[in-house]
């Protein structure tokens, strides 16, 4: 082959791989860059007073002082589209039934609307649920709820050629030349003094717990409960999975049983998850009955043996590596094979084994099927350790899939949602980099 | 049961490893003898029928061409052969009177008498005093001033403890190719075993670390027996007081080293010595 030619291949294999790793950063970039920005949204936003007072009422947090000032000035704001629609409300009891009767709903429907962006009127009695005791907490909130104050939603179907068309029309319409109609200018004019927004970094958001459902507060219950789950899983797996993969290694010949169980693992890798859930539900929970019902102990054990195989593989994969010249010496220097195992196999074999398990463990985060039978709730306090035994726990893994499909209010808590994905990713990510930085390490101890 | 029986020395009868009668050189032991011995790979012989003695004390060198079976017979000493599959043996292999493939010997305790040095300088991965220390550990009974002598009495005897004294610590992997292997022997000595076998030791180490190791073989000859394999025709000449010349699994000719160099009675040994084959 011609000199040039070879180099023009040469150049077109390095051209190819460049363009691959180019594509495969900007596809990681494409994934992880909304995730970042949006999971971000959750703990850095413009809070409002509502914030403020929530965190001093439900977590002791803040300046009472402050607080109670800001509240004062914000309620002092507030207390205008109060007085007009209380003004409003006297003139209609007084006044002509007809007319009554014609602003009766528009004046619910706005009066509902209000208590959305602010909580509940003045002098109303206190609601049942903490997400209507409350008004918007969230900037980026409360102008989406000032905006359905003002307009309303409407749908056109007057051509039935057309698919209906969506259409605001100003609520401001509905009451004009009425003591309301000055509301919807001062409510524009105003907003950022009736909330006082402040851009705040809620860090806290991935330890606190829940309130009402996701409403308020953070995700620290899902965090542990995932950090319960994926450490339980390794704490089942990994004494199962290295003691098989030494015996596989180093004690099972080449007898047809041992192949044949070899395949079986294979396979386990292979099932679906979901399968692996429904299994731990018959088998751990129906059966064996390790617990009354679904129990993060329940979860860690269907997970613990989903990844049982990665760990398995990744074991018998660093035992093989270690130089055959390691177990001649210890050998002949009298070691039985229990003990070659122990003092040179295994430390030699750890960053490898190592690596597998922090996989594994990324692996038993993210897994949602194996602990929807098994583990997860959707609403749930913190576990203490021995509660783990018995008690079930949200999970992030589940949560996300929860408050995207299953949650009453799924729109008003996108945040928590993209928080929790975040919370998620960055788990993963830190136990990724954990497997290499200790992987480094280890194996510069070892290479000398 | 387990453990080796020791039988009263016997000495070796002068005729069997080529002494003549008259010789003025002092009785020696048997510490190994091998009767028949064989060594099959699967359907393969690599050591045929082989009857040797090796004594007590001193430094037999086994040389031969390559494939020769010379390995395999070193290895069948401390029974390394054994994590070979489909390897058995045929006839005795006697350590001090004992078949060292009786069923009922302890392999663990064997290998405790009989050292071994591997053709590459194979140190763990631990730090150096680790690595001299292991065998102590694994066989216990020690407090750590104990070990700590221990662990210096075998750098010393290895000749290395002056180079390594400030870095026991230090992970064994860096240190040279030379000091390596010395320190593979240390490792070994430091169990106290009687025989020391020795698989080209020197095969993978530049002419210096080579010339340091064939030091340490003369004085070492006073306290052990060495077994030792060579490709390297001078250094068996150099170091060892009896030869083996093996070929294709045979044993062609043993006897005083100085004899088999100088007036070998085969001319497949000849030939071998003075390269025309192998």
């Amino acid at each position: 082959m011609q000199l040039s030619m070879r180099r023009l291949l040469d150049k077109a294999f390095a051209g190819t791989g460049v363009v691959s790793l180019v594509l495969l950063g900007a596809a990681l970039l494409a994934v992880l860059a909304p995730i970042a920005w949006r999971g971000a949204g959750a703990f850095v936003f413009r809070a409002t007073i509502e914030h403020r007072r929530l965190m001093l009422a439900m977590f002791s947090r803040g300046n009472p002082a402050e607080v109670e000032a800001a509240v004062a000035r914000t309620r002092a704001a507030r207390e205008p589209v109060y007085k007009m629609i209380a003004d409003f409300e006297a003139q209609l009891a007084a006044g002509d039934p007809a007319q009554r009767h014609k602003y009766a709903k528009p004046l619910r429907e706005l009066k509902a609307r209000l208590r959305d962006l602010f909580g509940p009127f003045p002098g109303e009695p206190r609601p049942v649920l903490m997400r209507d005791q409350y008004g918007q907490t969230r900037w980026d909130r409360a102008r989406v709820k000032l905006h359905r104050v003002l307009f309303r939603e409407e749908y056109d179907y007057s051509d039935p050629t057309q698919w209906g068309r969506k259409v605001l029309r100003p609520r401001q319409e509905e009451f004009q030349g009425t003591a309301v109609e000055p509301l919807f200018a001062y409510l524009q004019a105003h907003a950022e003094e009736m909330f006082e927004p402040r851009w705040t970094l809620y860090w806290r958001f991935f330890l606190d717990e829940s309130r009402d459902a996701h409403f308020f507060g953070g995700i620290g219950a899902e965090v542990l409960g995932t950090f319960y789950l994926a450490l339980g899983a390794m704490l089942v797996a990994v004494p199962v999975g290295v003691a098989a993969a030494v015996y596989f290694t180093e004690y099972a010949g080449g007898h047809p049983l041992v192949g044949l169980l070899r395949t079986f693992i294979s396979t386990l890798a292979g099932v679906p998850s979901i399968v692996f859930g429904l299994f731990g539900l018959a088998f751990f929970i129906n059966t064996a009955g390790v617990s009354r019902s679904k129990s993060v102990l329940a979860g860690s054990l269907t997970l613990g043996l989903l990844v049982l195989p990665m760990i398995i593989r990744a074991t018998e994969e660093a035992l093989r590596a270690v130089p055959w010249t390691y177990k001649e010496a210890a050998l002949s220097l009298g070691a039985g094979r229990g003990r070659v195992v122990a003092t040179v196999l295994l430390p030699a074999a750890l960053p490898g084994i190592l690596t597998g398990v922090i996989l594994a463990l990324g692996r038993a985060a993210g897994e949602t099927a194996p602990i929807i039978f098994t583990a997860a709730v959707s609403v749930g306090k913190p576990l203490h350790v021995w509660q783990t035994l018995s008690q079930p726990t949200p999970a992030l893994s589940w949560n996300i899939y929860n408050l995207a499909t299953e949650h009453a209010a799924a729109d008003e808590i996108r945040h928590v949602q993209y928080g929790m994905v975040l919370a998620l990713v960055l788990i993963v990510l830190l136990l990724n980099v954990a497997a290499i930085v200790l992987r480094g390490r280890l194996d510069r101890r070892l290479r000398g | 049961m387990n453990a080796l029986v020791r039988e009263p020395p016997v000495h070796v009868d002068n005729a069997l490893l080529g002494l003549r009668p008259m010789s003025a050189r002092q009785a020696l032991e048997v510490h190994i003898r091998a009767e028949r011995f064989s060594v099959f790979y699967g359907d393969v012989e690599a050591v045929r029928e082989v009857s040797l003695v090796i004594p007590r004390r001193q430094i037999t060198a086994i040389i031969g061409p390559s494939g020769c079976g010379k390995s395999t017979l070193l290895r069948a000493i401390n029974r390394m052969n054994d994590l070979i599959p489909h390897c058995r043996t045929k006839g005795q292999l006697l350590l001090d009177g004992v078949d060292i493939y009786d069923p009922r010997l302890d392999v663990v305790a064997l290998r405790r008498r009989v050292g071994m040095v591997f053709q590459k300088p194979n140190p763990f991965p631990k730090s150096v005093f680790d690595n001299v220390a292991y065998g102590p550990r694994l066989h216990g009974g020690l407090t750590r001033g104990e070990l700590a002598e221990v662990v210096e009495t075998s750098l010393r005897r290895a000749g290395l403890w002056d180079e390594v004294k400030d870095r026991l610590r230090m992970n064994a992997l860096r240190l040279s190719g030379g000091q390596q292997q010395r320190l593979c022997i240390a490792r070994a000595l430091a169990v106290a075993p009687e025989v020391i076998l020795m698989d080209e030791p020197t095969s993978a180490l530049d002419p210096r670390a080579t010339a340091h190791i064939e030091e340490l073989l003369a004085q070492l000859r006073r306290d052990y027996t060495v077994v030792i394999v060579t490709h390297n025709m001078q250094q068996a000449a150099r170091v060892s007081d009896f030869t083996a010349f093996l070929y294709e699994g045979r044993l062609i000719e043993h006897g005083p080293t100085a004899r088999i160099f100088t007036a070998p009675e085969k001319t497949q040994t000849q030939d071998y010595i003075t390269g025309r084959f192998g």
